[in-house]
């Protein structure tokens, strides 16, 4: 047997912490992610459409006693800003896993400002940042991101540097 | 420009209505008037109340509507508040949780911030765009024997309800706005703070 993709660990870690939702903004670096929530009958996926849905939709899942993670790109996280208010005024976990764009070997630039703003924003915006660049050290740190938030009711984003997923490749 | 007929119905007596024996309806409100109406209704630890997230209600509605299936949630927002996140419309409605329900207090005004004419005030229909998004059941509210209707119609259905109110400004009532003792109360009604 194969050993497990870094993605299909991704998604056993969440498995771990018990995530039975997750809300999504489709994204090609979380397809694999994407994928598995909507084949996995244990979970549910939802697709939104834009990432500050995601935040609410978390924080409800909450209140009713599940645990919602949240896919979305770096382009995304300035959607977020005020409805982070939401998880760190009631103290309600959140968890966010963000593909990095603009970074490395990035081939369009209207992805790099916002690329370069998303960890000091989401600091700013009171949630813990952790940012993974291995392939061995993605899944561990998305099983410790989910502990972090949900036993500590706190928000956490786990970044997945655009080096560990890949640069987009535009071909004409 | 085509301007919509305002409304008459008295926002307090509409949602005392809507909340009427409210049973262990899970309820949402958006932040504004409709967390104080709601909050005059009659405080309860499965209120929700929204004092910021503006655009967030129907959403988190939806959120608690999935991990409780078994359980009936309303949203009881503004016509600003559902305006501000008009993409909910589309995600609640392809989510399809049958139980959940939005009533949509539409006062055609920005009531919080000085009374200026909001976007169903310049002709957009919350009821028509929650249609053209997927909902299947969507319904207006002009009287108080529709309201009544309404009532029954948001804890049994899936629907969308757009309830046409006065734009007179009630007498501020203030519930609870510490949102870790909000989130805290409501968790505990349920008996889900170990999940």
């Amino acid at each position: 047997m194969q050993n497990p993709t870094w993605q299909e660990s991704v998604y056993a870690a969440l498995k771990a912490a018990n995530v039975t939702m997750i809300g999504y903004v489709p994204d090609a670096g979380h397809a694999h992610l994407i994928k598995a929530a909507h084949a996995d009958p244990d979970v549910q996926a939802v697709v939104l459409t834009t990432e500050e849905e995601g935040i609410a939709l978390a924080a409800g899942a909450w209140l009713g006693g599940k645990r919602c993670a949240i896919l979305m790109q770096s382009s995304g996280v300035g959607n977020c800003i005020n409805m982070l208010s939401l998880p760190l005024n009631c103290r309600i976990p959140f968890l966010t896993l963000v593909t990095m764009r603009g970074e490395w070997g990035e081939f369009n630039p209207w992805q790099v400002p916002m690329g370069a703003a998303t960890q000091p924003v989401l600091t700013a915006a009171g949630v813990h940042v952790r940012r993974a660049d291995r392939p061995d050290e993605v899944a561990e740190m998305v099983g410790a991101s989910a502990a972090l938030a949900f036993d500590s009711q706190i928000p956490v984003a786990v970044l997945f540097s655009q080096r560990l997923i890949g640069a987009k490749v535009f071909v004409k | 420009m085509t301007m919509r007929n305002d409304g008459t119905l008295d926002r307090r007596v509409v949602v005392a209505e809507l909340m009427r024996d409210p049973g262990d309806l899970l309820v949402v409100t958006g932040l504004g008037a409709a967390t104080y109406d709601v909050g005059a209704a009659g405080d309860r630890p499965t209120n929700f109340y929204l004092w910021g997230a503006m655009g967030g209600a129907a959403m988190i509605g939806l959120g608690i509507a999935l991990a409780q299936p078994t359980k009936r949630v309303l949203v009881v927002t503004g016509d600003g508040e559902q305006l501000m996140g008009m993409g909910a419309l589309a995600t609640t409605a392809a989510a399809g949780a049958k139980n959940l329900s939005i009533a949509v207090l539409d006062n055609a005004r920005f009531g919080e911030t000085g009374s200026q004419l909001s976007h169903t005030g310049l002709g957009a229909d919350l009821a028509a765009v929650a249609a053209a998004c997927g909902w299947q059941n969507v319904a207006t509210a002009r009287d108080m024997d529709e309201v009544a209707a309404l009532r029954l119609r948001l804890r049994t259905e899936s629907l969308f309800a757009v309830l046409s109110i006065s734009a007179e400004e009630k007498i501020r009532h203030l519930p609870p706005r510490d949102g870790a003792y909000l989130a805290d109360r409501f968790r505990r009604a349920l008996g889900v703070v170990e999940a």
